[in-house]
C-alpha cells in the first residue's frame, strides 16, 4: 500500500516549513496526545488530524451535536489606530469603516493583480481591530500590514500567546449558554468579551464548518483547562483537521492556497459578495482595477462545486473535462463529504461550463469518470439568524 | 497456512494455490476511514508488487501492490457497498481479493507475522 494523493496530511506538507525546523505546538498540544490524537505537520505545527474516532465521526459528531476543534495555529492580532479602519481598507475590498462596534467581517488582502494572499476575519472593537489569519500565512501577513500600515500611523500587536479554539454544532448554543449566557446570546459575526469560570475570552459568533458556533480566544496558560471544561459537557467531543477540512468542504468555504492564492481574484472565486458596493465604486484596495472590471465585464474562470458519480472521490490537482474531453480546469479542493453523502469537489472552470447542471468529467488515474457542476454550498449553512 | 506479509502492508492467506489478500490492521489504521475500493477484474493477471487496487480513505488515495504473481479468481463485493469493513475487519470481512500463484515460490520472501508486527512497530 502506498499512499497516492492525499489531502490533510499532503496539505500540511505543502503549507509546512521545512522538515529540518523543529515542529510548533500549540497550548493544546499535551491534550491532544492525552485524547489519542494522530499528530500530522500542518503549517510549521504538529496538530491532531484526528482522534481515535476517526475523522467520519468527528464530521458527523459536528454536524449532529457539537465538536471541539483547537485553531491555535491561526495568527490572532490587535491593529490600533486613530484612522486604523480607513487605513485597513487600504489593502482589502471589504467596507471596514461601515462595520459596527463588536461586528465581524471576512474579507481578503489582495496584491496589486488582483490575486488574493490571504483571507481573514475582522471584528471591530470599540478602539480596535482584531484580525485571525491563516495559520500559513501569518507572518508573511503581519510583515505586510506593519509595512503598509505602519507608516499610516498603525500599530499591530501579535498575540502569539493566546489560544483560539472552535466550538461548532447545532449543540454549541447549548453549551455556551450553560457556561456563559451572555456569549450564547451573541449575533453571528458579531464578538464580546466575557468571563468564563472566571477567565476573560474574547468570543465570536462565528466558524468555518457551515453549522453555527463559537470561536473564543483566551490567554494560552488558560487553554487546557478551558478546553477539558467544553469536552466535559455531554454534548462535546473533539475533532481534528480532518473534519475541519471535509465540514468546511461541504460548507463551500475556502482554503487558502488551495481554493484561493495569489493568482485568484476574489471574483474568480466567488467572494464578491464581501465586497461592499461602496468599495466596488471607490476602489482604493490592491488590485483594484483588475476586480472593478470583472466585476462588470466577467471574470475567464469561475469557482463551482462539483459531484463526481459514485463513490470515487476527485482529489485536489485532478484535471476536469467537459464531455468532448477538453480540459476545462482543475479540482482544487476535493474529497468526500460524509454528510452530503458522496464525493465533493471545488476546482476552477471557464465561465461556460460554470451553470450548475453542466455535465462534466474528472480524470481519475487516467480514466474519465462522470460529474457535474452544482450549486455550493454542498451542504446548507445552519448559522444563527440575527 | 500462516499469513505473510509484505512492506507495502498488504497480507495473503493461502488456501491451496489460491490467495486472500487484504491489507494489515496496522493498515487501516494509518489510512483512517476507508470510503471506496478500486478492486481489479476477475481474471486479470498481475505481477508481484504491480498495482493491482487502490482505497480510498477520508485522507488520501492510495495503491495496494499484489503480493505474487498470479490471476484473479475472486474479488470481496461486499466492499462496494460496505467499504468500512477494511476498517473494522481488515484482516478477515475486509479482504480485497483472491490470487491463484503463478509463482508460490514469491512467498518464501515475504514476511511472517512476527517479522512483519517487527516491521510495523519500526514504521509507527
Amino acid at each position: 500500500m502506498r499512499r497516492r494523493s492525499g489531502a490533510t496530511a499532503s496539505r500540511g506538507r505543502a503549507l509546512s516549513q521545512p522538515t529540518s525546523e523543529p515542529l510548533k505546538t500549540t497550548p493544546l498540544h499535551a491534550l491532544h496526545k492525552a485524547l489519542g490524537a494522530r499528530m500530522v505537520p500542518f503549517a510549521g505545527y504538529d496538530m491532531p488530524v484526528q482522534y481515535p474516532s476517526g475523522i467520519l465521526k468527528e464530521h458527523e459528531q459536528c454536524r449532529t451535536s457539537a465538536a471541539l476543534f483547537d485553531v491555535s495555529h491561526m495568527g490572532q492580532a490587535v491593529l490600533r489606530g486613530a484612522k486604523a479602519e480607513e487605513a485597513l481598507e487600504s489593502l482589502v475590498p471589504a467596507d471596514i469603516k461601515a462595520l459596527g462596534v463588536d461586528r465581524m467581517r471576512y474579507t481578503q488582502f489582495t496584491n496589486e493583480a488582483g490575486g488574493i494572499l490571504d483571507d481573514l476575519m475582522v471584528t471591530r472593537r470599540a478602539d480596535r481591530i482584531l484580525l485571525v489569519v491563516n495559520a500559513a500565512r501569518k507572518e508573511h501577513d503581519f510583515a505586510h500590514l506593519s509595512k503598509h500600515l505602519g507608516p499610516r500611523g498603525c500599530t499591530l500587536r501579535i498575540l502569539d500567546d493566546r489560544a483560539l479554539l472552535a466550538l461548532q454544532g447545532p449543540a454549541a448554543a447549548n453549551v455556551m449558554a450553560r457556561i456563559s449566557p451572555a456569549a450564547a446570546m451573541l449575533d453571528f459575526m458579531s464578538g464580546a468579551n466575557v468571563r468564563i469560570d472566571g477567565v476573560p475570552v474574547f468570543v465570536s459568533r462565528s466558524g468555518y464548518t457551515g453549522e453555527d458556533g463559537f470561536e473564543i480566544s483566551l490567554a494560552a496558560a488558560e487553554a487546557e483547562a478551558f478546553a477539558r471544561r467544553l469536552l466535559e459537557q455531554p454534548e462535546v467531543a473533539p475533532a481534528g483537521l480532518g473534519a475541519r477540512d471535509s465540514l468546511r468542504l461541504e460548507a463551500g468555504l475556502c482554503l487558502y492556497g488551495h481554493d484561493i492564492d495569489e493568482t485568484t481574484s476574489p471574483v474568480e472565486a466567488g467572494l464578491a459578495w464581501s465586497i461592499a458596493p461602496r468599495r466596488r465604486e471607490q476602489g482604493g484596495f490592491p488590485g483594484a482595477a483588475r476586480i472593478q472590471r470583472e466585476l462588470k465585464e466577467g471574470v475567464a474562470r469561475r469557482r463551482v462545486g462539483m459531484k463526481p458519480e459514485g463513490r470515487v472521490p476527485a482529489r485536489e490537482g485532478t484535471e476536469i473535462t467537459d464531455e468532448a474531453g477538453k480540459p476545462i480546469g482543475k479540482v482544487t479542493s476535493g474529497g468526500f463529504g460524509a454528510s452530503a453523502g458522496g464525493p465533493i469537489a471545488m476546482g476552477y472552470v471557464a465561465p461556460a461550463a460554470a451553470k450548475p447542471g453542466t455535465r462534466v468529467n474528472f480524470t481519475i488515474r487516467g480514466e474519465a469518470r462522470p460529474g457535474a457542476v452544482v450549486k455550493m454550498p454542498f451542504v446548507p449553512h445552519r448559522y444563527a439568524k440575527g | 497456512m500462516a499469513k505473510k506479509y509484505t512492506k507495502e502492508h498488504e497480507w495473503i492467506d493461502m488456501a491451496g494455490d489460491v490467495g486472500t489478500v487484504g491489507i494489515t490492521e496496522f493498515a487501516q489504521e494509518q489510512l483512517g476511514d476507508v470510503v471506496f475500493v478500486e478492486l481489479p477484474k476477475v481474471g486479470a493477471d498481475v505481477a508481484q508488487n504491480g498495482q493491482i487496487a487502490v482505497v480510498e480513505s477520508v485522507k488520501a488515495a492510495s495503491e495496494i501492490y499484489a503480493p505474487v504473481t498470479g490471476t484473479i479468481t475472486a474479488v470481496n463485493d461486499a466492499l462496494a457497498k460496505e467499504p468500512s469493513l477494511v476498517n473494522q475487519s481488515a484482516e478477515d470481512k475486509g479482504w480485497f481479493f483472491k490470487i491463484k500463484l503463478a509463482k508460490p515460490d514469491e512467498l518464501a520472501a515475504l514476511m511472517d507475522a512476527a517479522a512483519y508486527k517487527k516491521f510495523a512497530e519500526g514504521k509507527a
